[in-house]
């Protein structure tokens, strides 16, 4: 019987060489082929890239253990079928080396994701310094406490306050003088940014998958995160965490900009929001004057 | 089904149960409203349950027909988050949770071989309480239903940004089924440790049994913790204390706490009895004994270990120290080893086997195939800064779907088609069974592995509209049509349960020659199970008897019977 069937199996141990060897190809072919259909957003920000790496390297490890536990399941179910007349099959109940084997196999390869991640969670976490041509020390541009940790050098990070409400987003720039926006955040770029993240009712998440992960923005507490962006352009997102009827209207964008041109937009910006307080105090005064409101 | 017809069956035993003095029982529906068999009361969770579950998927279907295109118009954002809440919270409380209680009430009494659960009145209470909650839950359809999802975080959820009753309908719905799941766990646990026949052992516990047990013994660890916050958002809505509530002191990251040291093992609490059960099948169709049992035993206590460590994965995103984060990352891969070693067992329980494909099979053997792609995701997700981009996308929600569909559904449909034959003494018909097998699973994977992909490309989860912008609209499309299909699989089931509770064959005791003491007894099982219990030599006691039975030359239908013939 088992001599009978000898031709046969080295028949199959060929099929399954040159199964395996198409499954080899087809693994480097796939992130190819598929693009960006089985991997993270990336391409605005370093910190974004470097997820994008470890997603990567995980899912080759991954996709390697597909193969061989859906290989040998889909292996056993073809080659074991029940046959008429089969022989009664063995009756084994385990084997301790083969299961220590695996046990100890799966940890392995776990230590070894877990070591290739501390080595890109530095990178990931930590905001660099600000490149040569971002925006330059013009003394209350810029942030000085309250940063993961402060990138040493002299390009120091532009600190943006983001705010999470129903259901839009705030920005508020530092200065003396008030600089915020909605919806729309201007940076410059070669820059890094860095944000600090809350929300003033209920929870919501920030998320550009461009620039970097989520994070959450609970009232009362800071959450923080930051980008670098190199080229101009606008990077889009919206809210990550359900936060009412509105939640998936809750949208934002990143828009960066040549430094030049972000400072001219502050200066802008900042002209719109007195003449706009302004007004306001105006309008007060003429209502007042008609006797609108006390 | 009376006491009167057993003897019929072992006529050479001595009865044990005396039957003097019996009141006359109630007839009909009422039979059913008054039971304390175990097995009418399993059956009770098993329609109950499957009623629900039909409900949760028409919500999913609505929700995969509004996002089938971008800009859908067919339900408002309102109504979309009502069914995004009602869809988890009935899949989870409604469904694969008591489905299970429902399972292990039938079938661990007759594989222990115990005459009934230890506290049959008690059994009964879970039951209708499981039920009232449902009914209590879904009555908020009738006013306005809750809108903060399944885990119903804080601040939305609070009074002050939901003022209708839908999140106390949800509140009411926790307690009562979380009551019903607590006693229905004690009954177990009780159960399990005092009533097994003689000569069964842990060593020779079923491995279904030792699943029960240990989902059991979860529950009790777990439940008391989203007892207790949901009880304090009750008081938070209504009597004005701020145990979430940041502007009286409070902290909604409290909630997240809480809720997910009860959500994560509430995971493991839904897909290790669904481990059991094809760990309880896998062998009798592969005609081989379990691969490995004392290393899957320990496995599930090991999972179930993990389990209670690893809740703050949950929350990567919120402001939480970096040192945490790493250590609930840690914890999470951990509980990638004990899962592999389950799933090596079973194809290697498969090696070298025979394997005979019925219905029951299929599901059984789709189990580990599509729980693997969960698992995947799963050890992606757990780590944080990967974790950071995937959480709270569709990736999320394929993963889950990989994991409590794949894994839990899969094997619940396997448990049916195995135990339905004992239930009703009817076999299902195998040729609607494959056609139903085979359309869940293309359709399963249309449905979910496309969103994946969705979730990568930046589409979050619980969105009730997508712009045409974000390039999901394929994933979507596909994503709708599979659903659909998943949906008539579904549908199948249902059909060839009707119809073959109606005409099927007979099963007789023991059509799939099984090993365990449950295809010992008549199907269906009198209301006292067993008039003498055998003694259990080994892990397979049916196994051990049928050899006797050989042995000793008798006529193969008086205790065991020939496989069913055909397909």
């Amino acid at each position: 019987m088992m001599r009978r069937a000898l031709p046969a199996g080295r028949k199959r141990r060929h099929l399954l060489i040159a199964l395996a060897a198409a499954c080899l190809v087809l693994l480097a072919a796939t992130p190819a082929a598929l693009g960006d259909a089985i991997t993270p957003e990336s391409g605005g920000s370093p910190n974004a890239n470097d997820i994008d790496t470890l997603y990567k390297i995980t899912l080759y490890v991954a996709i390697v253990i597909f193969l061989i536990v859906e290989g040998t399941l889909i292996w056993s179910i073809v080659r074991f079928r029940a046959r008429r007349g089969g022989p009664e099959p063995d009756q084994i109940r385990g084997n301790t080396p083969l299961e220590l084997g695996w046990t100890v196999g799966a940890a392995l390869i776990l230590v070894v994701l877990t070591v290739v991640t501390f080595l890109y969670l530095d990178d990931i976490k930590n905001p660099p310094a600000s490149g040569p041509n971002g925006l330059r020390a013009d003394a209350a541009q810029f942030a000085s406490i309250d940063q993961p940790s402060p990138p040493k050098g002299a390009g120091r990070p532009l600190n943006i306050h983001v705010n999470g409400q129903q259901y839009v987003w705030r920005f508020d720039y530092p200065g003396a003088q008030p600089l915020f926006s909605y919806f729309e955040m201007v940076v410059p770029t070669d820059t890094t940014v860095t944000l600090d993240v809350n929300a003033s009712d209920v929870i919501h998440s920030w998320w550009i998958p461009k620039l970097g992960g989520k994070v959450d923005a609970v009232p009362d507490h800071t959450n923080q995160t930051w980008f670098k962006i190199e080229k101009p352009g606008v990077y889009r997102g919206q809210c990550a965490e359900l936060c009412g009827p509105g939640h998936a209207d809750m949208r934002a964008m990143v828009k960066a900009v040549p430094p030049d041109e972000y400072r001219a937009w502050a200066v802008r910006q900042r002209a719109d929001i007195k003449a706009g307080q302004q007004a306001l105090a105006r309008q007060r005064a003429q209502r007042e004057t008609r006797g609108e409101v006390r | 089904m009376e006491a009167g017809t057993i003897a019929r069956e072992a006529p050479t035993a001595r009865p044990e149960i005396v039957t003097r003095g019996l009141e006359d029982r109630p007839r009909g529906w009422l039979a059913w409203l008054t039971t304390t068999d175990h097995k009418k009361i399993g059956i009770m969770y098993l329609v109950a349950t499957f009623a629900f579950f039909i409900l949760g998927g028409v919500e999913a279907l609505i929700m995969r027909l509004q996002l089938a295109q971008p800009n859908g118009t067919l339900v408002h954002a309102e109504t979309y988050n009502g069914l995004v809440t009602m869809h988890g919270t009935t899949m989870i409380f409604l469904f694969v949770v008591p489905v299970l209680a429902g399972f292990g009430n039938y079938v661990v009494p007759l594989m222990i071989g115990a005459r009934d659960m230890a506290f049959p009145r008690i059994n009964a209470l879970s039951f209708w309480l499981l039920l009232f909650g449902g009914m209590v839950f879904y009555t908020s359809v009738f006013f306005e239903p809750p809108q903060a999802g399944w885990t119903m975080y804080v601040p939305l959820s609070d009074d002050a940004y939901t003022a209708s009753g839908g999140p106390d309908a949800w509140i009411l719905l926790i307690h009562l089924t979380g009551l019903s799941s607590l006693l229905g766990a004690i009954n177990f646990v009780a159960t399990i440790h005092n009533m097994r026949a003689k000569g069964m052992s842990w060593g020779r516990m079923p491995l279904f049994v030792w699943a029960i047990l240990i989902y059991s013994y979860l529950l009790v660890a777990a439940l008391p913790a989203v007892a207790a916050a949901v009880t304090m958002l009750l008081t938070d809505r209504h009597f004005g204390t701020a145990f979430f509530d940041p502007t009286g002191g409070g902290d909604p990251l409290l909630w997240q706490h809480l809720f997910w040291f009860f959500g994560h093992p509430e995971v493991y609490i839904m897909v290790l009895p669904a481990f059991g059960m094809i760990s309880e099948i896998i062998p009798v169709f592969s005609r081989k004994p379990i691969f490995g049992y004392k290393a899957i035993a320990a496995a599930t206590v090991a999972i179930a270990f993990l389990g209670l460590l690893v809740w703050a994965h949950h929350m990567f995103a919120t402001p939480t120290a970096t040192v945490v984060l790493a250590f609930f990352m840690l914890s999470s891969f951990t509980i990638a080893v004990p899962t592999g070693v389950k799933i090596f067992n079973w194809i290697a329980t498969m090696w070298r086997g025979q394997i005979v494909f019925k219905t029951a099979m299929l599901y059984a053997t789709a189990l580990p195939a599509l729980f693997v792609v969960g698992g995947i995701s799963g050890v992606l997700l757990a780590i944080f800064p990967v974790d950071w981009q995937l959480t709270d996308t569709y990736f999320v929600v394929a993963h889950l779907h990989y994991v409590l569909f794949g894994g839990s559904v899969f094997g619940i449909f396997a448990g049916l088609y195995y135990w339905f034959p004992k239930m009703s003494g009817k076999l299902m018909s195998e040729g609607l069974g494959k056609v139903s097998f085979w359309t869940m699973f293309v359709g399963f994977n249309m449905t979910f592995l496309v969103q994946h992909s969705a979730g990568l490309s930046g589409m979050p989860r619980r969105i009730y509209d997508y712009p045409g912008s974000l390039h999901v609209t394929g994933y979507n499309l596909v994503s709708t049509i599979g659903a659909f299909i998943l949906g008539i699989g579904i549908l199948i089931t249902v059909i060839n349960v009707l119809v073959s509770f109606r005409s099927g064959r007979q099963a007789g005791n023991d059509p799939w020659h099984g090993n365990t003491l449950e295809w010992f007894v008549s199907s269906p099982p009198p209301e006292n199970n067993f008039d003498v219990v055998p003694r259990v030599r080994s892990v397979e006691p049916m196994k051990d008897i049928r050899r006797e039975v050989e042995r000793a030359n008798r006529p193969a239908g008086s205790v065991s019977q020939p496989v069913a013939s055909g397909t």
